[in-house]
């Protein structure tokens, strides 16, 4: 009987192809996404006003696209961190709001304005509202009002906060994350690249694997 | 004689089954790799179209021409929901009768290979053949 190797032969052809064209895709979007930040003048992977997290000195920049509302993105947080804290004076994080969930620009324009207070302020206040994400980001019923009071303890002023999420500095800011959101063909949270390629295999170990191999080039001498 | 013919409606049944199982493949690359997000009506063809991949992999091994029975009502709906996509995307069927105005508009062309090949009329092509196929099986059953 030859039909059985037939099918067989056939499903590993199709599966084969599947796999094939999956890499060229991504090969052909990481090819884009480095055209970009090659050429472009304007590239979204050089926002100095963006929240930064580590040293300029470092040669690695992970650029990660998050919306404040996303589980995955509340997820994957401790692994990004853990990899800033892995190469403290090589890598960096530049974070960046893609606030796909209703409610969701509220709470990014809130995290701005606690970035105007210090950076220390800013990271607290990113940890309490990540933590307290299923308080106030119900799906089909989110209540962003609610951050506020997982902020008590972050030592934010939250009255100066209350009064600056509005200021036009923070608005032109997320007018920029949005924007970039569309030139990188960002359609997912959390999108990350490193150092403008974009994040592989979305998972912890590949998230350490692709830094690391980052790091050995920048820092090849 | 018998041999004959069903080693014929085997081959018309494999062809089936490598339609159905590309159509299943091609549909979650464009969903699964592009990220293109499925509209509604993609979504019921996708539900006409998966279970014929598997279907046909159970009428094959070993070959099962009653499968025909269970195939064909499968394939016609998902031929008349790609009929009524193809449809849409070409503006016979008005905007105030479309059935998605939330979320994913079915009636945005998200991809055109060379030019006009669209997911839905590739749809409507992979399900044709289907029913072609599995009509000629149940002539040969019939004779």
């Amino acid at each position: 009987m030859k039909k059985p190797i037939l099918v067989a032969g056939a499903t590993i052809v199709m599966l084969g192809a599947f796999v094939v064209g999956k890499n060229i895709y991504k090969d052909q979007q990481a090819d884009k996404v480095s055209q970009i930040a090659a050429t472009d003048k304007d590239s979204p992977f050089n926002r100095q006003d963006a929240p930064m997290i580590g040293t300029i000195m470092a040669k690695v920049e992970i650029v990660e696209f998050f919306d404040p509302a996303c589980e995955a993105c509340r997820g994957f947080h401790p692994y990004v961190k853990s990899v800033l804290n892995a190469h403290r004076s090589q890598v960096r994080l530049s974070l960046r709001y893609a606030t796909l969930h209703k409610g969701s620009d509220y709470v990014a324009q809130v995290l701005e304005a606690a970035r105007m207070q210090g950076l220390d302020i800013y990271l607290a206040s990113l940890e309490a509202v990540l933590e307290g994400q299923p308080v106030w980001a119900e799906h089909g019923r989110p209540q962003p009002e609610l951050v506020w009071t997982l902020l008590t303890s972050t030592g934010l002023d939250i009255e100066r906060a209350r009064r600056e999420m509005n200021d036009p500095r923070i608005l032109a800011r997320l007018k920029q994350d949005a924007a970039d959101m569309v030139k990188l063909d960002v359609r997912k949270t959390p999108t990350l690249f490193i150092n403008g390629k974009p994040l592989r295999d979305f998972s912890p170990e590949g998230l350490t694997s692709q830094v690391a191999n980052e790091i050995r080039i920048a820092y090849k001498s | 004689m018998i041999g004959e013919s069903s080693s014929r409606q085997w081959n018309q049944f494999f062809v089936c089954w490598l339609i159905a199982v590309s159509a299943t493949l091609g549909s979650l690359f464009f969903s699964e790799v592009m990220e293109r997000v499925p509209c509604v009506l993609c979504w019921y063809q996708r539900i006409a179209m998966f279970p014929l991949a598997i279907i046909f992999t159970v009428g094959l091994l070993p070959l099962d021409v009653r499968c025909v029975r269970y195939a064909l009502p499968f394939a016609v709906s998902g031929w008349a929901l790609a009929l009524y996509h193809c449809l849409i995307y070409l503006g016979f069927i008005p905007e105030s009768l479309q059935p998605c105005t939330q979320g994913v508009s079915c009636a945005d062309v998200q991809i055109e290979l060379v030019g006009f090949v669209t997911i839905p009329l590739l749809s409507l092509l992979g399900f044709t053949f289907i029913i072609a196929l599995l009509l000629a099986v149940r002539k040969g059953i019939k004779q």
